[in-house]
């Protein structure tokens, strides 16, 4: 089976459903991730491996969706519950710019309270005051938010977005691409259809955006295939997505933490992203999370396809809320992919080259 | 197999027909960028041996005294008397530290300035007579030289003497690594010399005493040492053949700072793939997760390593040079680490005698 999918993939053949599966429950490890890397080098040719300096505040935790694998949320009234008025926000993001950040990916809970005017405001205030920042705001679930306050449909509310001047959607939020996963986990968040048709209505008007998976919780493999065959068909479509970025599901302080104690490791995590590599085909770019996997298993993942370090972080809540820390300096970013092998270059959100370190 | 590195397909050859590879050869698996082709060999070549098991020990860590007469550049661990820090435990203390349930405890410590070799003797005695169930694996070739130095107890006395009252094996500790251009630069001159630490092995093998080797590794050694390092291991096995396990230790940069920063993963594993292909014959080759942290650890059970060592209640050498890894953790941990790799994790005793396998 190994052979003809590497037959495949070297003749620029698309991977099937049966072949996926294959990937994420047969094949051998190290096999899989000289494919996947020589795949890499085909797609993304020179030893560079990209990194962006970003940070990723959040701006409320108060939400209404009760996802069983969120530990960040607060429901409305609860005494932790906070959000930041816009000036706070710009401070935050006034903070991120003043280390060199490029990229603010700034998202927050489903916070019912909100106007459209405050998403807005916070758009054009970024743009005004920090004209070298891209504002990478808002998940797919927030657009949704936005519509319903506002009582506009998803496509208005992306053309407001657009002219207050943002060009960017982080991808997070999609979670497992299957109803049945869906159902389970985030069953107030509604099914694969809801991150897609955000996707797909923000990338006609000329939005990128970026395709996240967090897996290591209810999902088979069967589920994962679904997922990658979903944003591999609307990446046809459009091609707005710039990258795809997998992580680990942490448990921490979640509902979910009752069933499952501990997060997938390293192994799994490197399967993960070389078999990502190769089913989807029309994806430029693959990130390593050293973030959410560890700056060790992040090295190691530049042998196993994919061609991106993702951000500095100097800012992140979610994962800190299920009692999972790191941190990273610019330095540390440049030494850790040189000595795994690879050239460190600055990025954009956009995955633009700003420079070689 | 395919290759990004064209160099490693005539390797490939010999590793699939059995065939020992040179020192040569070594080198290039080393200097290689091709981490995946480096690795799919050596897992091959582990797979050939332990199919898909992976061992571990339920096992403690007595480290008698961190009094030490030598001072060598890259430990963290060895104090002076009267020096902050500086510790000696009693016999009654460390019988009291081993519990039942272990199934080994690993008695490693400095070159005391003054205790007797009587008073070693009687420490694996008492040990053993209180936890005769527990394997004692103890004393490096360098502390049985230094018996030899400080107190003139020819190693094949002071090795049938400890066998008598209790030691089951030795540990691989104080190998370094075997270059007199090191042992110079980094003052660990006073310790047995590669010849001796051999000889000595040479000696407990002879008397029915299996033992471990080490090779620390990731400091200011070039490749070729290390490669000759594996060369002189794979020659003393040849010769004497009680080796059980060979295991790679990286060097802790935390407090002596011999180089800047930690080797990276992509050389432990390397190094590991590289060990498991020259030192054929070695039955185990070990994933020191102490060293390696955890993640390192649980990938390089895909690159040749069939060993984890095991749940090492207070171990404190590495962690005094600066080790992050949590000083022992429970089996539910290395269960983890190894079924994330895919392996089947089978608990083990020091000699390697299956105790139950886990899945």
């Amino acid at each position: 089976m190994l052979d003809r999918i590497a037959d495949k993939a070297r003749n620029g053949k698309r991977l099937d459903r049966d072949e996926g599966r294959f990937l994420l429950a047969e094949a051998g490890l190290l096999e899989l991730g000289a494919l996947a890397q020589e795949v890499r080098f085909a797609r993304v040719p020179d030893k560079r491996v990209t990194f962006v300096i970003d940070s990723n505040p959040n701006y409320t935790n108060v939400c209404i969706t009760d996802c069983q694998f969120c530990a960040f949320y607060r429901k409305p009234g609860d005494p932790e519950a906070w959000t930041l008025t816009v000036d706070e926000v710009l401070a935050k993001i006034e903070f991120a710019a003043s280390k060199g950040a490029t990229t603010v990916l700034l998202q927050g809970g489903h916070n019912p309270a909100l106007p459209l005017q405050y998403y807005l405001d916070l758009v054009t205030e970024t743009r005004r005051r920090f004209p070298q920042v891209t504002p990478h705001f808002f998940t797919a679930s927030e657009i949704q938010t936005m519509a319903m306050v506002s009582q506009l449909t998803i496509g208005d509310v992306l053309d407001r977005l657009w002219e207050a001047g943002q060009r960017t959607i982080p991808g997070g939020g999609a979670e497992i691409l299957s109803e049945r996963v869906r159902t389970r986990i985030e069953p107030k968040k509604g099914g694969p259809a809801a991150w897609l048709d955000v996707h797909r209505d923000a990338h006609r008007r000329g939005f990128k955006s970026t395709a996240t998976m967090m897996y290591g919780h209810v999902e088979t493999p069967d589920d994962v295939v679904d997922h990658w065959e979903a944003i591999r068909e609307l990446q046809d479509a459009h091609g707005g997505f710039t990258a795809f970025v997998p992580w680990s599901f942490k448990p921490g302080n979640t509902l979910l933490e009752k069933w499952i104690k501990h997060y997938k490791g390293p192994n799994a995590y490197l399967r993960m992203l070389a078999a990502s590599r190769l089913y989807l085909d029309n994806f430029e770019h693959i990130q390593a999370s050293w973030f959410s996997e560890g700056k060790r298993a992040g090295q190691i993942a530049l042998h196993f396809g994919a061609d991106d370090w993702g951000g500095t972080l100097f800012e992140e809540n979610v994962h800190k809320a299920a009692d999972y820390v790191n941190t990273i300096t610019v330095e540390d970013i440049t030494a850790l992919i040189r000595e795994a092998g690879f050239a460190p270059v600055q990025r954009t959100t956009t995955y633009e080259i700003v420079k070689a370190w | 197999m395919r290759f990004s590195d064209g160099r490693l397909t005539p390797i490939w050859d010999k590793v699939r027909a059995g065939a020992r590879l040179t020192a040569a050869e070594g080198l290039i698996l080393l200097e290689t960028e091709d981490l995946l082709g480096v690795g799919r060999m050596a897992d091959h070549a582990k797979r050939r041996r332990e199919a898909d098991r992976v061992y571990f020990v339920i096992n403690r860590h007595v480290t008698p005294t961190n009094l030490c007469v030598l001072s060598c550049t890259f430990c963290g661990f060895a104090r002076k008397k009267g020096e902050a820090g500086a510790y000696e435990h009693s016999i009654e203390d460390m019988v009291a530290m081993v519990k039942d349930g272990v199934r080994e405890v690993h008695i490693v410590g400095g070159h005391h300035p003054e205790w007797p070799f009587e008073y070693y003797e009687r420490m694996i005695e008492a040990i053993h007579h209180a936890h005769p169930e527990v394997q004692i694996k103890a004393f490096t070739a360098a502390e049985i030289d230094y018996f030899w130095r400080r107190w003139k107890i020819e190693p094949k006395e002071a090795l049938a003497r400890l066998k008598a009252v209790g030691l089951r094996s030795m540990p691989g500790g104080g190998a370094e690594i075997f270059s007199s251009r090191l042992a110079r630069l980094l003052k660990y001159t006073g310790k047995a010399d590669p010849e001796r630490w051999c000889e000595i092995h040479g000696i407990a093998h002879a008397l029915g005493i299996p033992t471990n080797a080490t090779m620390l590794y990731g400091h200011v050694e070039t490749l070729a040492e290390r490669v000759d390092h594996l060369v002189r291991l794979r020659e003393q096995q040849d010769a004497s053949g009680g080796f059980l396990t060979f295991v790679p230790l990286a060097y802790q940069v935390a407090t002596t700072k011999l180089v800047p920063r930690q080797t990276p993963p992509a050389d432990s594993l390397k190094t590991i793939a590289t060990s498991r292909l020259m030192l054929d014959n070695f039955p185990h080759v070990e994933a020191y997760w102490v060293t390696l942290g955890e993640e390192t650890a649980s990938i390089a059970l895909n690159f040749g390593a069939d060993d984890v060592n095991g749940t090492l209640e207070d171990e404190r050498i590495q962690h005094l040079s600066g080790a992050e890894t949590p000083a022992g953790v429970a089996r539910e941990q290395l269960l983890r680490m190894i079924h994330d790799a895919g392996k089947i994790a089978v608990e083990r005793d020091a000699l390697y005698n299956v105790v139950q396998v886990w899945n």
